[in-house]
């Protein structure tokens, strides 16, 4: 009975996202065309690949709402260096995931040097980092050249760039999530971290190293995503931290620490954008969106919540054998 | 021969509080130690300087001849000493193989080797009888297996000293056996251990040598043959009876005001029925770990009950802790400073906590300053707590023996008739322990029936008109006066001594 509960616990995301693909489906066939699904894909890039970059940090029980502004001034940063240094769009890209990863750096020197608990400094991070971004633009939109669009629009053979590179940084960090050191030694920290420094692990330098990985996928995920509009607004990213804490914790990240995967951000992100995408298809009342988005995002936290309940009980120490 | 491990000298106390003095021994190689004594003996302490947690104040260790000052857990286990914690160190998230290589993989090519992490683990888990494959996650083993991956790790380290801090208290027979066969094993290796253990009959199995600690000091070692069960008992209770306890000024009434019937959570307590009378002070002693806390917190409805009933003043007594606390029920947590006190709020507002509700005036409750001031001044003079403004100073400001009568104080305004005093003088220096005693002793004699959970036999002898044990999650035993301190130790220890 417990291990059918885990089961579906672990695998809640899934029977939810076959859900809502079957129940949109039923509604309008043409939603699941390989076109209107490659849509979707693409779409779900943006927030897929900061919820990435967000899994990380929720794995060691840490948070990151400075993403928002991230995907923000990254960008912008890069756009300064394209216009004024000649850099072109590959030097911008990587422009805007250095300085994303600064920002987490900076992120990480607060939490991890000053002590200071995640929320708060992300916090203030996320008000300082679009302050920033406006101080520097006079809060004006900021236009990119023509070849940035032409970046953004381009394909590899069918596959769209966004696609590209949302799918080679999901491989990538399963690969580190998975089969390296530093990966394991991630999931050791969110799941014990008194145990971890108990092994010897060095518990400071991979909570900082997590911080400075979801500023550089923010930066990232900003870049791909002005790349397509060619400009950039002064709001641009305004309160899609909680759309990417959203999707990681959809994906079955865990706000406790020590559970989700790359995977599952792929995952989470995908879903969120199939409701967006199923909704307007449908033509649901435009109102109603935001509350049905609530509703997912609720039951994912609910879904979180029990599944914490069912680590603690696993972890809880008994003084006695339990009789079987 | 030389000694594996030695002390020389070994102190250590925690502001001015010896916890360890003195301590000199030496462990030969390939023998096998049984650390014994009661809880605050200084047995913890003593591993916690050898497993590199504390530093000592004086003396020194060597290891393998060589001056041995660890300064962190890695750097212990780094020099071959690995220590299975009674709260094991593993990653519930992880897989076996994952935890016994936490602090170093093998790489291949920059990844985690995983066939070859699987294959150590594998043959490892073979040596130990632990039929898992090396990726099952450790979070679906049980107990006893999860410590075999703990031993895992230590022989992957090839730890040459492993130390086992109570390492049966969570492991059903077969478990234990079978922790039993590793253990002859390794002595069979020619490995060297340190085996801590309330269970004495345990220690007589495993271990060769025999070192009793009392109040910090090494009071009693020798070979295990010389060691039969009551002279283990004798030496580690040879303490004199420290400072002095208040006369009873009344008896118990024959009304029984709380009643515990077949009380059992799986895992936690067993079947325990007993009841309690108005005016009486009953003792329950136990070890750590023997599930006296854990007893209070369920019967306060903190933690959750499989079975079983409690009745206080002959109503059933159930429903979330707030109702219990409305039916009479006060319950004075061990852990003062966390669950016992608000540290930074005035004694004030500590005192009145429980109670505060009473103060609410008007249609908003809102606090009536006055009353709440003039009520916690005249609680802060019948307790006898000394403090300064005690509407502004910070309860943290108090010493020990202050700070637990304004725990104790807390309950007084609610009027309540049955308590539970969980290590009521814990940390509190002897002449605020006096104090302590008799305000216990004042409300039983005001009627209120008390369970006055302990781990020190001669302030629960010195106080209660009945003594229960508690043991593994059960009630051993109840003793009537004349007590006997010998006896009481011992039904803790679950030996029989007569």
């Amino acid at each position: 009975m417990t291990r059918l509960t885990d089961i579906a616990l672990r695998h809640a995301t899934f029977l939810v996202f076959a859900l809502v693909l079957l129940w949109f489906g039923l509604q309008a066939p043409g939603f699941l065309s390989p076109e209107s699904i490659a849509n979707i894909v693409k779409q779900a890039a943006f927030i897929g690949i900061a919820a990435i970059g967000m899994t990380f940090v929720l794995l060691t029980a840490g948070i990151d709402l400075s993403v928002g502004s991230v995907i923000y001034l990254a960008p912008l940063i890069a756009g300064f260096a394209m216009r004024d240094l000649g850099i072109g769009v590959g030097g911008g890209l990587v422009v805007a995931v250095v300085s994303g990863a600064f920002l987490g750096a900076i992120n990480a020197a607060a939490i991890v040097g000053l002590r200071i608990i995640p929320f708060i400094v992300t916090l203030a991070t996320l008000f300082a980092f679009r302050g920033f971004g406006a101080f520097l633009t006079g809060s004006q939109q900021f236009d990119f050249d023509a070849d940035m669009r032409a970046f953004g629009l381009a394909s590899i053979g069918p596959v769209p760039l966004p696609i590209v590179f949302f799918a080679g940084l999901a491989g990538l960090a399963h690969v580190v999530l998975t089969r390296t050191a530093f990966g394991r030694q991630i999931y050791a920290v969110g799941n014990d971290p008194e145990a971890a420094r108990k092994a010897g692990l060095p518990v400071d330098w991979i909570r900082a190293r997590v911080y400075v990985i979801s500023g550089a996928c923010a930066g990232l995920a900003g870049f791909v995503v002005i790349a397509q509009i060619g400009r950039l607004d002064a709001g641009f990213g305004e309160g899609r931290e909680f759309d990417v804490i959203a999707a990681a914790v959809l994906g079955g990240a865990s706000l406790f620490g020590g559970i989700g995967s790359a995977l599952g951000a792929v995952v989470g992100a995908t879903l969120i954008q199939t409701v967006r995408s199923g909704l307007v298809f449908t033509g649901v009342n435009l109102y109603l969106q935001p509350i049905l988005m609530a509703g997912i995002i609720f039951l994912a936290v609910l879904i979180d919540s029990l599944r914490a309940r069912r680590a603690r009980q696993l972890k809880r120490r008994t003084i006695r054998p339990i009789d079987a | 021969m030389t000694a594996l491990l030695a002390f020389d000298g070994l102190s250590k106390d925690w502001f001015g509080v010896p916890a360890v003095t003195d301590f000199t021994l030496g462990i030969e190689p390939g023998s096998s130690l049984g650390l014994i004594g009661e809880n605050g003996a200084g047995k913890s302490t003593l591993m916690n300087m050898v497993g590199g947690v504390v530093a000592p104040s004086s003396g020194r260790m060597t290891w393998q001849g060589e001056p041995y000052a660890p300064a962190t857990p890695a750097d212990a286990a780094r020099r071959g000493i690995a220590f299975i914690h009674q709260e094991l160190n593993l990653f519930t998230n992880l897989s076996i193989a994952e935890n016994i290589f936490i602090d170093g993989f093998p790489r291949r090519f920059g990844l985690i080797d995983r066939a070859r992490i699987a294959a150590t683990a594998r043959s490892l888990l073979q040596r130990l009888d632990l039929d898992h494959a090396p990726d099952t996650i450790v979070g679906e083993l049980a107990p006893g297996e999860r410590q075999l991956v703990e031993i895992a790790k230590a022989l992957h380290r090839e730890a040459d000293l492993i130390i086992f801090d109570e390492p049966t208290t969570s492991l059903t027979p077969r478990e234990t056996a079978r922790l039993f066969d590793v253990i002859a094993r390794l002595r069979a290796e020619g490995r060297t251990l340190i085996y801590i253990s309330h269970i004495l009959g345990d220690v007589t199995r495993v271990c060769d040598q025999v070192a009793v600690l009392r109040d910090g000091r090494l009071i009693d070692h020798g070979p295990v043959a010389d060691f039969p069960v009551p002279r283990m008992i004798r030496a580690m209770i040879g303490r004199e009876l420290s400072g002095l306890f208040p006369d009873r000024s009344a008896t118990p009434s024959p009304t029984v005001i709380f009643r515990a019937e077949g009380l059992g959570q799986p895992g936690v307590i067993e079947t325990i029925s007993f009841e309690a009378h108005a005016g009486e002070i009953l003792g329950l002693f136990g070890l750590m770990g023997s599930g006296r806390s854990e007893l209070a917190r369920a019967a306060f409805g903190l933690d959750p009950l499989a079975s079983g009933t409690l009745a206080l003043a002959d109503r059933p007594l159930t429903g979330p802790t707030a109702a219990r606390i409305a039916a009479g029920m006060a319950f004075v947590t061990e852990n003062r400073r966390e669950e016992g006190l608000m540290l930074e709020a005035p004694v004030a507002d500590n005192l009145s906590l429980v109670a505060v509700r009473a103060f609410g005036r008007g249609p908003l409750a809102l606090l009536d300053r006055e009353a709440h001031a003039v009520a916690t001044e005249r609680a802060r003079a019948e307790l006898g707590v000394r403090a300064g403004r005690i509407a502004t100073q910070p309860v943290k400001a108090l010493s020990g023996g202050n700070q637990q009568k304004v725990v104790i104080g807390k309950w007084l305004m609610a009027d309540p008739r049955f308590f539970i005093l969980d290590e009521p003088t814990r940390g509190v220096d002897v002449g605020a322990k006096y104090e302590i005693y008799t305000l216990i002793d004042r409300l039983a004699a005001a009627g209120s029936g008390i369970l006055f959970i302990s781990s020190e036999v001669e302030e629960l002898i010195g106080m209660c008109d009945r003594i229960l044990v508690m043991s593994r999650g059960e009630l051993v035993r109840a003793f009537t006066p004349p007590f006997n301190r010998e006896q009481i130790l011992a039904s803790a220890f679950r030996e029989a001594v007569t």
